[in-house]
């Protein structure tokens, strides 16, 4: 079977705008006889309900978060992407296309990031008009930034803090709604599944965090807008609720799950300090503007500087390997990120490691301050270099930063066509959630980039499309489907609460992760694939006889809402280590040792594996079905990348 | 380290609750607050006992979901976060009391955990620009001077903890309410409304039950965002100029 993405024929840059035209519209007076569930209000969510909301649909929106301002799209930090060329530097719409589908090792889809560098610019004017504080020049016009996989400067940001101030601006709009009566909005509610009848989505069950009580709605439409699932590795630099159970149900419900395998390790993390460590922090890809990636020469002196016989700052220039920039001297410091982090960890194995774990590698600002004044580099990033300070004790002002590779985000997710649609017709999955736009490696300030083009401007026009084809009437949850769905949600939770088990659901969480990053994580070998899904598997036949989940479910219940996320990550560790076995070539965030060149580059294998990889759930512990989506390319060509 | 914890345990909003002491041993000083919290919680798993629940989620100071009251201060001694506060600012033997956040507007769930919907209502009163999606200029037409921009961003970088309203003895909040109100008052964008935006917040602020302001103070030195004073004096100006010219009668 092949999976027809739907994207529409005609010159890639006519696409969209002929797509949009040959969509079918729901005239005004009739939007508000449709209902649209949407879970999940981070920057997709909420730019979603609210844009729907204003059409005139009725939208119920839910997250699990207290309020929709706490989705992790909060803690984004560097920047937006858009084709602006306020820079008069080169920019265009083809050129943000361009660097997205190269910086993804040729493994997107050609129509779906056409229409996102497209759309990126009335992103920028939008949160404009809302009042988002992005920063400015003397003049008064927007400023921009460098990130890396790019040649010109086209990232736009407020301080260290840009996902909080997209946010905001979202949850603005999404306020404006629930106040204007459009938007019913359910925080404390966890989505537990979907119900699909008739094959089409037509709701969901949710349990209400704070009483326990297990709950259905009914629509016409069902948005997952759920965001990713890089917590499979336990530590990651997502927020510690960042989880994949609302996108694993409905892949177990019919949704299939595209190239689970890419994800993305970003290069500039506090290093890890300790067994306790609960997350790791994100240091934003901005500071590689300034910051200069260096280990010693010899691993002598990297010995002496972990026991701390030398400081930074005695390492003679002359002794100081600043690799990234000798090996890539075009883009230097600013190389894509898989590239950065699988460099750091080359020079780290190498025995070249500067912290006493020796994971480690320096980000130093000497020359910066140097060049620029400590009064300026402070103005740009004084936020980080607070914040660094206060998790490591150290003054980055005086001495270099230690960085080392994190897990960071899932390009994986739900498999959706053109129209973000999932495999199930009704069901559509926006942001993170799904696979769409950045192939095997996502260019930073790109995510932003997507959740907001989803939301805002794709959605309004595809669900509209799908809806005019749906008879308005009326929807509840009567049919016996709901009930169904629902008993076993709470048979579930029943389960988990009886185990009775030993061992606290951390424990399960700790373990799996360290599986997944050491066989699934910067470097990934047959042999270790497959010692880890034996391990995942014998893992998950434990957890589930002897985890511990105290108290009951008519409760605030926070190791029950844990135990879920575990139990589905346990499912989804398989599957990612199956597609990495499926996968006999490197490319982007992917790198199987076998398959690299001379110069130990990812190698991609585009006569076999230029196609996304789609699997579909066939039952419980059973190996699933790979489906292609076989991937053309008509406006790029596919060469080996290079940032040399 | 070695630490006993006064603790706050309440089993949901109608329990009267109460605090209960635990002893704990091997704490470094490199861990968070909230890793050493996880400490207590998988010790207490081990004994059968129910963790202690607390809110939290980016750890990272920027979701503001985390809401400790350590020591009488909320969000403990630094003027940051409870997450991203380090056990390098306790000593080994120290006593250290947590409580959730007090206030009529914030009711306890359980244990540490408060609602603080309240905020969001705020908010939806007239925390916004009313613009639809579509059909908006083109960004760089309304240039805005960068000394603006900049105030704007100060305060539009409250992260909505509430730390404001637990330090007030009023439990006003004002702090919170005035730095959204600034924001838009700086922008050229939040002109047109900026009259019955501050009414309407204002309003709503005070029929959810957060105390009147009286210029403490509080509010200001344990924010762990650095939202300044100066929000509440714009935000005063900007309601009293709106009550006498109200839009909203
Ligand atoms: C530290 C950090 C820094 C980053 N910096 C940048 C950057 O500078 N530029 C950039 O472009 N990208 C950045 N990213 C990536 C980007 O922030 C995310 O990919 C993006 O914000 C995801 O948005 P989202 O709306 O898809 O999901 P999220 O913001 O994660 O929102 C998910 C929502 O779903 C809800 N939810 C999830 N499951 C359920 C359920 N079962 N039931 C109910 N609700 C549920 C949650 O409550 C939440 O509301 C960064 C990421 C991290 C970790
Ligand atoms: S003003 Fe400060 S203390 Fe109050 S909610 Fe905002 S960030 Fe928290
Ligand atoms: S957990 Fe997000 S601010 Fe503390």
């Amino acid at each position: 079977m092949i999976l027809d993405s739907k994207s529409p024929a005609g010159p890639l840059a006519e696409k969209w705008t002929k797509h949009k035209f040959n969509s079918k519209l729901v005239n005004p007076a009739n939007k508000r006889k449709y209902d649209v569930i949407v879970v999940g209000t981070g920057l997709a969510g909420a730019s979603a309900a609210a844009s729907l909301a204003e059409l005139g649909y009725n939208v119920k929106a839910f997250t699990f978060h207290d309020s929709p301002r706490r989705a992790h799209s909060i803690a984004a930090q560097g920047g937006i992407n858009a084709a602006k060329n306020y820079q008069n530097d080169g920019d265009s719409v083809f050129r943000l296309f361009y660097d997205t589908i190269k910086g993804g090792d040729y493994r997107a889809r050609e129509s779906n990031v056409y229409r996102l560098a497209e759309v990126s610019v009335s992103i920028i004017d939008q949160c404009v008009a809302q009042g988002v504080p992005f920063a400015r020049e003397y003049g008064g016009l927007l400023a921009n930034r460098s990130f890396g996989g790019a040649q010109v400067s086209r990232t736009f940001y407020a301080r260290g803090q840009t996902g909080q101030q997209l946010l905001l601006g979202a949850y603005s709009a999404l306020s404006r709604q629930v106040a204007n009566g459009k938007v019913k909005l359910y925080p404390r509610t966890e989505m537990m599944d979907v119900v699909v009848i008739d094959g089409h989505a037509r709701g969901i069950v949710t349990r209400n965090v704070i009483t326990g009580e297990v709950e259905t709605h009914a629509a016409h439409a069902v948005l997952l807008c759920t965001g990713g699932y890089g917590n499979v590795f336990f530590l990651s630099t997502n927020a510690m609720g960042c989880n994949v159970t609302a996108a694993w149900r409905a892949h177990k419900r019919g949704a299939y799950f595209a190239n689970p395998c890419f994800t993305q390790i970003h290069p500039t993390c506090i290093p890890v300090s300790g067994d306790h460590q609960s997350k790791l922090t994100l240091m934003s890809e901005s500071l590689r503007n300034d910051g200069r990636v260096w280990v010693p020469k010899t691993v002598e002196t990297a010995e002496k500087l972990r026991k701390g016989q030398i400081k930074a700052a005695e390492i003679k220039e002359e002794d100081r390997d600043y690799f990234l920039e000798r090996k890539y001297p075009s883009f230097g410091n600013l190389v894509p990120r898989d590239v950065a982090s699988r460099n750091a960890k080359e020079v780290c194995d190498e025995g070249k490691g500067v912290n006493e774990t020796g994971e480690a590698v320096f980000l130093d600002f000497r020359d910066a301050i140097k060049r620029d004044t400590e009064a300026l580099i402070k103005a740009k990033y004084g936020n980080l270099f607070d914040m660094y300070q206060q998790i490591t004790g150290e003054n980055p002002y005086q001495t270099p930063m230690m960085i080392y590779p994190a897990v960071h985000y899932t390009m994986g997710g739900l498999w959706v066509d053109y129209n973000l649609m999932t495999t199930v017709p009704g069901l559509y999955a926006l942001g993170e959630a799904n696979f769409s736009d950045h192939g095997a490696n996502r260019l930073g300030a790109s995510a932003l980039m997507q959740g907001l083009a989803d939301g805002y401007f794709v959605i309004p026009y595809t669900l509209g499309d799908y809806l005019a084809q749906t008879p308005p009437v009326k929807v509840d949850a009567s049919h016996p489907e709901f009930a169904k769905v629902s008993r076993e949600v709470k048979d579930r939770i029943s389960q988990l609460l009886n185990i009775d088990g030993k061992k606290s659901v951390d424990y399960f969480h700790k373990k799996l992760g360290k599986i997944m990053w050491n066989e699934c994580g910067m470097a990934r070998t047959e042999e270790g694939l497959k010692k880890a899904k034996a391990d995942i598997q014998a893992l998950r036949k434990e957890f589930w006889s002897n985890v511990k989940v105290l108290g009951q479910n008519e409760e605030l219940n926070q190791s029950l809402e844990k135990a879920h996320r575990v139990a589905d990550f346990l499912e989804l560790g398989e599957l990612m280590v199956d597609d990495a076995l499926n996968r006999n070539e490197s490319c982007g965030g992917h790198f199987r040792v076998e398959y690299q060149t001379p110069e130990g580059e990812a190698l991609r294998d585009d006569e076999n594996f230029a196609y996304v990889a789609a699997w579909k759930y066939t039952g419980d512990n059973k190996e699933e079905e790979l489906v292609k989506e076989p991937l053309a390319f008509e406006n790029v060509k596919l060469t080996q990348r290079s940032y040399k | 380290m070695k630490l006993t914890l006064k603790i706050w345990r309440q089993k949901n909003s109608a329990d009267t609750g109460g605090f209960v002491t635990y002893p704990i041993d091997g704490i470094s000083k490199d861990m968070s607050f909230l890793e050493m919290m996880d400490v207590l919680n998988e010790e207490l798993t081990e004994k059968n006992q129910d963790p202690v629940h607390f809110d939290h989620d980016c750890r990272e100071g920027i979701c503001g979901t985390c809401s400790l009251y350590i020591d009488g201060k909320p969000h403990g001694p630094l003027q940051t976060t409870t997450c991203q506060l380090h056990m390098r600012s306790f000593s080994d033997g120290d006593t250290i009391t947590i409580e959730p956040w007090r206030a009529k507007a914030f009711p306890v769930l359980k244990d540490l955990v408060v609602d603080r919907s309240s905020f969001d209502r705020i908010i939806q009163a007239g925390g916004y620009v009313s613009v639809n999606t579509g059909g908006v200029p083109d960004a760089n037409e309304i240039p805005i001077p960068k000394t603006m921009a900049d105030l704007a961003m100060d305060a539009a970088q409250c992260i909505g903890c509430g730390a404001c309203v637990a330090a007030c003895k009023n439990a006003s909040a004002m702090l919170f309410t005035s730095a959204k109100v600034s924001q838009l008052a700086l922008l050229p964008q939040g002109q047109i409304e900026r009259k019955t935006r501050a009414e309407k917040m204002v309003a709503q602020m005070d029929a959810e039950g957060f105390g009147a302001c009286t210029n403490t103070g509080a509010c200001e030195a344990e924010c762990p965002k650095g939202i300044s004073l100066t929000n509440i004096a714009r935000m005063n100006r900007e309601y009293f100029s709106a009550v006498m010219s109200s839009e909203n009668m």
